[in-house]
């Protein structure tokens, strides 16, 4: 029997349209905007102003903070502007706009396909690399990775895992990383354990992608320690909490840290970055996007430079069909609406994904028939049906009581709802208010 | 005599228990009195007669959890100059001072206002939310229906929050309306807005009122491109202004209600319409002017 997560979780259609189409270098577009907040923390503040040049991989936001990271320019060309600009949710955020010129990269960079097994660094100086490259969770989280990888005092890293479940429906990216970039995303694993001083790195990936568990398992015969870890399909085991309990059996403690079982967990494509970022030393200015939909001409996994509009990728895979209700970034479990299909790729975009306005309507509300579909399927036991209540009574106190910061908004309660409740939109809600409750009291003290 | 007999042992079998539980009943009574005595709460028998001249709506306007604490604390505060509850208004509050025999704190009535004059039309709706219908989710989420990122969503989280069934969103234009008959000006409304359009005005007399229907903070070219009746700080109006009542900040117009002398000059100069005056007579000589949307 595979492992997985012991409480709740679904299994919807996979959908894996393009896992079989390798990872397409994107061409260059004519302009990129890149966001100075693409993580969570403080934004990064720009170092360029208006008119100057960049090259590719020169940094034009310098963290803002511990909890913050670098920008890197992701072309090379002249900045036009520094200023707000309409993101995918339709609101302004700050962002650098260049218009591109040439391919020029930094002479630091190294280009070669060449692969460098072995690294030499102290774990400090691999830290502050990852730090200066800007590395931030790519598997839509946007952590910065350094700061996963600073244990606070007095925690012991015990085992490291790999994030290769990719539980959302439609998703290949981290799939064809797996299967292209096999060995080098290897070495990353290395340097992270190195950083981290642990003894045990397992990969955890779900038995859906048979191939990418026998092309890992062959190549990890190579490299100490690392264990591949077949995981039966559930969703949302790419969860956090959720990969650490099926590869581990370890429960994180409600309102803790992974770091509190002595887990650290990052994503495949942090641990590619890594790898880039330490051995070849280049910043995190690209990424696997996978563009995706029934309906999409040519569903591709495309390697695209952060800041391109998610319309050239759209364009690229044979435009937006006809009949799309709504454009989501990222999976369409736990992925957005866009209201802007010009706005920017980010360090977290692992998807763009057409849906047909069939398949995007949410049909009619019922009421609640207290059949406790979301109860079970809820992978971190909370009660959603209860939760939705609260929250629309605005009851903050209750939600607080009844672990509503818990919440990992994977969208299973709504998912499951026989009567199509908007359950997940108040338990956010909710969520939100909660939390706001938490920093008050914490700035209190 | 057999069944004298009988009837008698009757009653004596049933004649214990009786008597058992009317001594109970008796002790019991006794008991309860002493306590009801001992510990009897002396309450103002006019916290009562208060709570039956409040509303009983328990808005929550006055800043007490419910009518039944504003009674206490009017029963109880010797001074109440703070004490004001919006619903009752100011004739209320005096009935209910008068039967205190304090005096009644001076408040003028307010009305809750919405500003925001984006109508269907004037801020075209570029796409479609089908979440859960709450104001409060949607812009947590995303801009909302239309492209200004400050304006009313119109799912009505005001309409749920007022008790009075003065607020709705009127699915015409997509704005939430005022209706001024039956608003207390509790400020209900004005909490439960997540983008805080909604404002307590002065009432002014016979109701008139002038004020900027926007919040739109972006600057002026980006808000005119989102809503054709946005602010866009253009100063014309601060400008015209002969009393200065109206200050520009962050790229949009306020109208200071102290200082407001209802002369209507702003309306006239308003490029977008965005200010607006409400129930004034219509004007007299009519100069190439607009037409003014009636929005409250």
């Amino acid at each position: 029997m595979p492992k997985t997560f012991p409480i709740g979780g679904v299994h919807p259609s996979e959908c894996k349209i393009s896992r079989g189409e390798a990872i397409k270098p994107m061409p260059l577009p004519e302009v990129v905007t890149i966001p100075l907040a693409q993580h969570i923390g403080a934004p990064a503040k720009a170092v360029v102003v208006k008119g100057d040049k960049v090259v590719v991989g020169q940094l034009i936001g310098e963290s803002g903070g511990f909890v913050s990271s670098n920008i890197h320019s992701s072309v090379s060309g002249t900045v036009t502007a520094v200023d707000n600009f309409v993101n995918a949710q339709g609101l302004r955020q700050a962002g650098v706009t260049i218009k591109v010129e040439g391919d020029e990269w930094l002479e630091s960079i190294d280009r070669s396909t060449t692969i460098v097994r072995e690294c030499s660094l102290e774990p400090a100086e691999i830290v502050s690399r990852i730090a200066a490259a800007g590395i931030v969770g790519m598997g839509g989280a946007t952590f910065p990775a350094h700061v996963k990888l600073t244990p606070p005092p007095g925690k012991k890293t015990e085992v490291l895992i790999i994030n290769g479940v990719e539980c959302e429906p439609y998703l290949t990216a981290d799939h064809r990383v797996m299967l292209e970039r096999g060995e080098e995303l290897l070495i990353g694993v290395e340097i992270l354990a190195k950083a981290l001083g642990v003894e045990r790195c397992y990969v955890g990936v779900e038995k859906n992608k048979p191939d990418a568990i026998e092309h890992l398992e062959k190549l990890a015969k190579e490299f100490r320690n690392i264990e591949i870890v077949p995981l039966k399909v559930q969703y949302p085991q790419g969860g956090e909490k959720q990969l650490i309990a099926a590869v581990t059996g370890r429960q994180v403690p409600s309102g803790a840290l992974p770091i509190e079982v002595g887990a650290v967990v990052q994503n495949v494509g942090t641990t590619l970055a890594v790898y880039e970022a330490v051995q070849k030393n280049k910043p995190l200015i690209e990424r696997v996007v996978t563009v995706t939909g029934k309906s999409l001409a040519h569903p591709s996994n495309l390697l695209v430079r952060i800041g391109t509009p998610v319309s050239a990728l759209i364009a690229e895979c044979g435009g937006v069909p006809e009949n799309t209700g709504k454009v989501i970034g990222g999976g369409p479990m736990m992925g957005r609406a866009m209201v802007n299909i010009d706005s920017p790729v980010t360090k977290g975009s692992s998807g763009v994904l057409l849906m047909s306005e069939s398949e995007a309507s949410r049909p009619a509300e019922g009421s609640c028939i207290k059949c406790a579909k979301c109860v079970e399927a809820c992978p971190m036991g909370l009660e959603p049906y209860l939760l939705k209540v609260l929250a629309q009574k605005q009851r903050w106190d209750d939600c607080e009581l009844h672990a509503a910061a818990d919440c990992i908004e994977c969208g299973c309660c709504s998912f499951t709802c026989p009567a199509n409740l908007p359950l997940l939109d108040y338990i956010r809600l909710g969520k939100g208010e909660v939390m706001k409750m938490i920093r008050a009291r914490a700035a209190k003290k | 005599m057999d069944t004298l007999e009988k009837t008698l042992q009757f009653i004596e079998s049933l004649g214990y228990p009786v008597v058992a539980l009317c001594v109970l009943g008796v002790v019991s009574a006794i008991l309860l009195y002493i306590v009801a005595r001992s510990f009897k709460v002396e309450e103002d028998p006019r916290i009562d007669e208060v709570e039956k001249m409040l509303p009983g709506a328990n808005c929550g306007g006055c800043g007490f959890a419910g009518c039944r604490a504003l009674a206490e604390a009017l029963v109880k505060n010797d001074d109440i100059s703070k004490l004001y509850c919006p619903s009752c208004g100011s004739d209320g509050m005096k009935r209910i001072c008068d039967y205190l025999g304090k005096s009644a704190p001076e408040h003028e009535p307010q009305v809750a206002v919405v500003r925001c004059g984006g109508t269907c039309e004037k801020r075209p709706r570029t796409n479609t939310f089908d979440g859960a219908r709450s104001c409060a989710i949607a812009s947590t989420l995303y801009v909302g229906e239309s492209s200004c990122s400050y304006g009313c969503l119109g799912f009505g989280d005001c309409e749920v929050a007022c008790t009075f069934g003065a607020i709705k969103v009127n699915p015409a234009t997509g704005l939430a309306e005022v209706d001024e008959e039956k608003c207390t000006g509790c400020g209900a409304c004005v909490k439960a807005c997540p983008r805080m359009i909604i404002e307590l005005r002065k009432k002014g007399i016979k109701g008139r009122r002038v004020f900027v229907s926007c919040v739109n903070k972006d600057k002026g070219a980006i808000a005119r491109k989102s809503c054709s009746a946005a602010c866009i700080a253009c100063t014309k109006c601060a400008k015209a202004c002969p009393f200065e009542a109206i200050t520009i900040e962050n790229n949009v117009a306020y109208i200071d209600y102290n200082k407001c002398r209802l002369c209507r000059k702003c309306v006239l100069e308003c490029p977008t319409g965005a200010i607006v005056e409400v129930n004034f007579p219509p004007r007299k000589v009519v100069e190439s002017q607009p037409e003014e949307p009636k929005t409250v």
